[in-house]
C-alpha cells in the first residue's frame, strides 16, 4: 500500500456552542477519491474548510505528504507555505464557479494565473498550455480569450476545473461540483471529472449532498450527520447494504430515475 | 523673497503642523527602509480637493526646508493650473524658493512625468499618486492584496499583462506600468508613461510616492534597482517616438501631440517644458520651432 | 495450488432500521472454494441468495461473520475485512463484476465505456480501444452503435455492452451475475466462447446462470446454495 497523502486525526469545530464537526478522522491515499456525504447542515462543509486549511479547527490534526515525502501538519505551515500549496499541489473547485474564477479575465487567463504564480515568464508557452488544456476539458479552444461571463454553467465548471489542475496537483477538493448545473449538463462534467481523475492519478475529496455523484465518482464514502462521521467504506458498499439508520434512511430516499 | 516668520504668520512652516510631519517623515523612513512597500500614513485634509496631489502636497511639506529650492511639474509642464497652484501654495506658506528648472531644484513635485534632464544625488523626486495599489484592479480586497505583497505573491500582475496581449498582441499599457523594486515588492509608480519607467532604475534621486486620499506613502531609495515587468517573449519596450519635437528637435524625449487648429492640424512637442526651453535656449531649432533667446530665471 | 477464491463461514443478514428494526438473514455459514481456470455456478431457486453471495464476494456487500480471500499475486486479501483501498486495488487488478443491467454515466458513447474499464485494469488508452472493438465485434454489437451512448439501446445491445466490459479488464476472477438472461442464441453461445477462452487462459469464474443449457456448457461444478440456507429457515 502506498503512503497515505492525507492524514485526518481527531478534527473538531465548533461555533459558539454549535458544533461543526467533531471526532473526524480518516486517511486518503494518492489517487483515492472520498465523498463526504450528507445533508445540509451536516457538517461536510465545515469538514472540508478544515482539511483544506482554510478553517482553523478546534481539536486535531490534518497532515499532508509534501512533495518530498515528509508527512507535515497543515496548521504548522506557514501561511506562504499553505497557499503556495494550495495552488500548486492543490486545487479547489467550487460549486459557484464565480467563486473560483476570475470573472474578469479570459479564459487564457484565468488557466495561466497559477503558471505565472510559480513563476513562468512566457508569454507563448503559457498560452500552449492554456489552450492544450481548454481542449482536456471539452472548450473550443478558439474561445481563449473570451471571459467567463461569456461561457455557459457547465463550460464555467469545466474552466474552473483546467484552472485547477493547469499546476498538476496531487489533491484537488471539490464542492458540490456539479451543484445548480442542469441535469443534461452534470452527466457531461461527471464523466470528464472521471476521465481527469483516473488518467492524472488525482486523490480527491468530494463533498455532495448527491448519492448519484458519489456513486460515479468516488470509491470511497463518509457519512456525515450531526457532525459526526456515522458511517464510512467503500462507496457501492455504504449505498447498497447501508448499516446505519440514518443512511438507509439517506439511501431509500432518493428517487430512482 | 525671504522665509520670515511674517510671510507665513497664521500657519505653521509649509501649512502642516510638527507632529504631523513628523508622522509624516516617520512614515517617509519606514518606506525607505523598505523600498517599493506601501506604508500607511494618517493623510491630512489639505486646502485643495483630492486629486488635485494632496498626498505628494503632504511629503513636500513635510520634507521642506526652507533652503530648499522646489519645482512642480504637472504632465511635465511648470505652467499648467496644477503645478502653479502647488508651487504658490509653497512659495506661500513656507516662503521657499522655487524654480522650473530641473538641474536648480532640491526638491521636485511631480504629477504623471520624470524630468527629462538625469536627477542627481542630492535631489528628491516627489510623485502625487491616485492609486497606489498595482493589484487593485484584479483584486479588490485589501485584504487579499496586503497577503499578496506580503508572500510576494505577484502572479496576478503578469495575469494583467497576459491579458493585454492577449487582447491587444502586445502589452498595451502606457502609463503607470507595474514594476519590481529591489527585487522584493511589485508598486505602481502612479500614472507616469511607461516612457519614463527606466528613469527610476538606479535614479541617483530620492523617489517619494504620496497617495492622499489612499493614505499611502512609498518610496525608491538612490541608487535602486527597478524592474518593469514583463515576459520572456514580450520583452518590455518603452514608448518611442518616430519624429522628432517641433519646437526643439528632441529625438529622445517624452511628446505630447498639441492640436494647432480645428483642420487637424497638430504638432508633437516635448512635455517636459524646461527641457524643450533649454535645448533651444542653447540653439536647437525643431520644424516649426523659432530660434529664442536663453529665459532667465522668472522673478516673482 | 491455492484457490483463486476461497469462502468461509460467511454469513449474510440484512438489518433493516427503517421496518421495525428486523432482522433478515439470507445465507449462513457459505463455504466454497473456486481454482484458477475453473467455472463454478450457484444453483439454487431465487431467493436463496446467490446474488448475495457473489456481491459478498465483489465487496459490494457487508457480511456478519467469515472471510472472503481472493488471491492477489503473492498476497491473500480477506474481502470481508479489507480497507476499501484494497478492495478497489483488487477489482482494479482481479476481480471484475457483470451485474444484471448496465449501470454508467449518461451520455458516455459505448465505446468508451468498455475501454475505459480496460484502461482502469492498466492498459494504454490506444491498446484499451482496440480491445474494446474487438469485444464488442465478438458480441456482434453493430459497428454504428459505438459512438453512442447505450442509454437508447435494446435490453439485449444493453447487456453486450455490460459483458464487454466485464471482459475488458482480463481479471483473473470474473463474477456474472445472469450475463446472458437477455441474450438470443447468438450472443449467448459468443459468451459461452468468451468464457471457455478465458477458462483456457486460467481465469476463474464464479456466476449465475438461469439458462440451463448455458449452465451446462459453462460449468464446471454447480453449488447449491440452499445447503447455506439460513438456520431459522431450514428449521421451519
Amino acid at each position: 500500500m502506498n503512503d497515505p497523502l492525507l492524514v485526518v486525526e481527531g478534527l473538531a469545530k465548533s461555533y459558539g456552542g454549535r458544533m461543526g464537526c467533531a471526532d473526524v478522522s480518516f486517511t486518503l491515499e494518492p489517487g483515492e477519491v472520498l465523498a463526504i456525504v450528507g445533508e445540509s447542515g451536516s457538517g461536510k462543509t465545515t469538514l472540508l474548510n478544515l482539511i483544506s486549511g482554510q478553517l482553523p479547527p478546534d481539536q486535531g490534526r490534518v497532515a499532508y505528504r509534501m512533495r518530498d515525502g515528509a508527512l507535515r501538519n497543515i496548521l504548522d505551515l506557514t501561511e506562504a507555505e499553505r497557499r503556495f500549496l494550495a495552488r500548486t499541489d492543490w486545487g479547489f473547485v467550487h460549486q459557484d464557479a464565480r467563486n473560483g474564477l476570475r470573472m474578469g479575465v479570459s479564459a487564457g487567463g484565468n488557466i495561466g494565473e497559477r503558471l505565472m504564480g510559480i513563476g513562468d515568464r512566457h508569454y507563448g508557452k503559457i498560452r500552449d498550455v492554456a489552450l492544450n488544456w481548454l481542449d482536456r476539458v471539452e472548450i473550443d479552444p478558439a474561445r481563449i480569450d473570451d471571459k467567463p461571463g461569456q461561457f455557459s454553467g457547465g463550460m464555467r465548471q469545466r474552466l474552473q476545473i483546467a484552472r485547477n489542475l493547469v499546476t498538476n496537483p496531487r489533491l484537488v477538493f471539490m464542492d458540490e461540483p456539479t451543484g445548480g448545473l442542469d441535469v443534461s449538463v452534470q452527466a457531461r462534467l461527471l464523466d470528464l471529472i472521471r476521465g481527469l481523475v483516473a488518467e492524472l492519478g488525482l486523490a480527491v475529496v468530494l463533498v455532495t449532498h448527491d448519492l448519484a455523484v458519489a456513486r460515479l465518482l468516488s470509491h470511497r464514502i463518509l457519512v456525515m450527520k450531526g457532525g459526526y462521521v456515522i458511517e464510512a467504506g467503500l462507496t457501492d458498499r455504504v449505498l447498497d447494504d447501508p448499516q446505519e439508520a440514518y443512511t438507509q434512511l439517506l439511501v431509500s430516499s432518493v428517487l430512482a430515475a | 523673497m525671504s522665509a520670515t516668520a511674517e510671510n507665513y504668520r497664521g500657519y505653521n512652516f509649509a501649512y502642516l503642523d510638527e507632529q504631523t510631519k513628523r508622522m509624516i517623515r516617520r512614515a517617509i523612513l519606514k518606506a525607505i527602509a523598505i523600498p517599493g512597500y506601501q506604508v500607511p500614513f494618517a493623510s491630512r485634509e489639505m486646502p485643495m480637493p483630492y486629486g488635485w496631489g494632496t498626498g505628494g502636497v503632504q511629503v513636500t511639506a513635510a520634507i521642506l526646508g526652507p533652503d530648499d529650492i522646489l519645482k512642480v511639474i504637472d504632465q511635465g509642464a511648470d505652467d499648467t493650473t496644477n503645478a502653479v497652484s502647488i508651487r504658490q501654495f509653497f512659495e506661500k506658506t513656507a516662503g521657499v524658493q522655487t524654480t522650473t528648472e530641473t538641474g536648480k531644484a532640491t526638491i521636485i513635485q511631480t504629477r504623471h512625468r520624470i524630468p527629462e534632464a538625469t536627477l542627481q544625488d542630492h535631489q528628491v523626486l516627489v510623485y502625487q499618486v491616485p492609486i497606489p495599489e498595482p493589484l487593485r484592479f484584479l483584486e479588490p480586497r485589501e485584504t487579499e492584496t496586503r497577503t499578496m505583497h506580503a508572500l510576494a505573491e505577484y502572479g496576478l500582475m503578469h495575469v494583467k499583462l497576459y491579458e493585454d496581449i492577449a487582447q491587444h498582441g502586445h502589452i498595451a499599457k502606457t502609463y503607470d506600468y507595474p514594476v519590481l523594486v529591489a527585487e522584493r515588492y511589485v508598486m505602481a509608480p502612479s500614472p507616469i508613461p511607461k516612457f519614463d519607467n527606466p528613469k527610476m532604475h538606479q535614479s541617483g534621486a530620492l523617489q517619494l510616492f504620496g497617495a492622499g486620499r489612499e493614505k499611502r506613502i512609498y518610496a525608491i531609495p538612490p541608487h535602486t534597482e527597478v524592474v518593469s515587468l514583463d515576459f520572456e517573449d514580450h520583452p518590455f519596450e518603452p514608448t518611442k517616438f518616430t519624429e522628432p519635437c517641433a519646437l526643439c528637435g528632441a529625438l529622445d524625449s517624452y511628446l505630447d501631440e498639441v492640436i494647432t487648429d480645428d483642420k487637424g492640424g497638430r504638432m508633437f512637442v516635448c512635455s517636459d517644458t524646461h527641457h524643450c526651453e533649454s535645448r533651444r535656449a542653447e540653439g536647437h531649432v525643431g520644424a516649426l520651432g523659432t530660434p529664442i533667446t536663453p529665459v532667465t530665471e522668472a522673478a516673482e | 495450488m491455492q484457490p483463486v477464491l476461497s469462502v468461509s463461514g460467511v454469513d449474510k443478514a440484512f438489518h433493516l432500521h427503517l421496518h421495525g428494526g428486523k432482522h433478515l438473514p439470507v445465507v449462513e455459514k457459505v463455504d466454497f472454494a473456486v481454482q484458477a481456470g475453473e467455472c463454478v455456478v450457484l444453483g439454487g431457486p431465487s431467493g436463496a441468495g446467490k446474488s448475495s453471495i457473489l456481491k459478498a464476494i465483489y465487496g459490494n456487500y457487508t457480511v456478519q461473520a467469515g472471510s472472503i480471500l481472493v488471491r492477489r499475486d503473492d498476497a491473500i486479501v480477506d474481502v470481508a475485512t479489507a480497507e476499501p483501498a484494497a478492495i478497489v486495488a483488487l477489482r482494479r487488478h482481479v476481480m471484475g463484476y457483470v451485474s444484471q443491467f448496465l449501470r454508467v454515466i449518461p451520455r458516455v458513447p459505448a465505446l468508451d465505456i468498455v475501454a475505459e474499464a480496460a484502461r482502469e485494469a492498466g492498459l494504454a488508452p490506444d491498446a484499451s480501444r482496440r480491445r474494446a472493438s474487438k469485444l464488442l465485434t465478438r458480441l456482434n454489437l453493430p459497428e454504428r452503435l459505438w459512438a453512442l451512448p447505450p442509454a437508447t439501446f435494446s435490453g439485449g445491445e444493453q447487456q453486450r455492452v455490460n459483458i464487454a466490459r466485464g471482459f475488458a479488464g482480463e481479471h483473473r476472477l470474473l463474477i456474472l451475475d445472469e450475463p446472458t438472461a437477455s441474450l438470443d442464441a447468438i450472443n449467448r453461445e459468443a459468451v459461452i466462447e468468451l468464457i471457455a477462452e478465458r477458462k483456457a487462459q486460467g481465469a476463474a469464474f464464479l456466476g449465475i446462470f438461469h439458462d440451463i443449457d448455458v449452465r451446462d456448457r459453462v460449468a464446471d461444478r454447480i453449488i447449491d446454495v440452499t445447503r447455506f440456507a439460513p438456520h431459522s429457515e431450514r428449521a421451519a
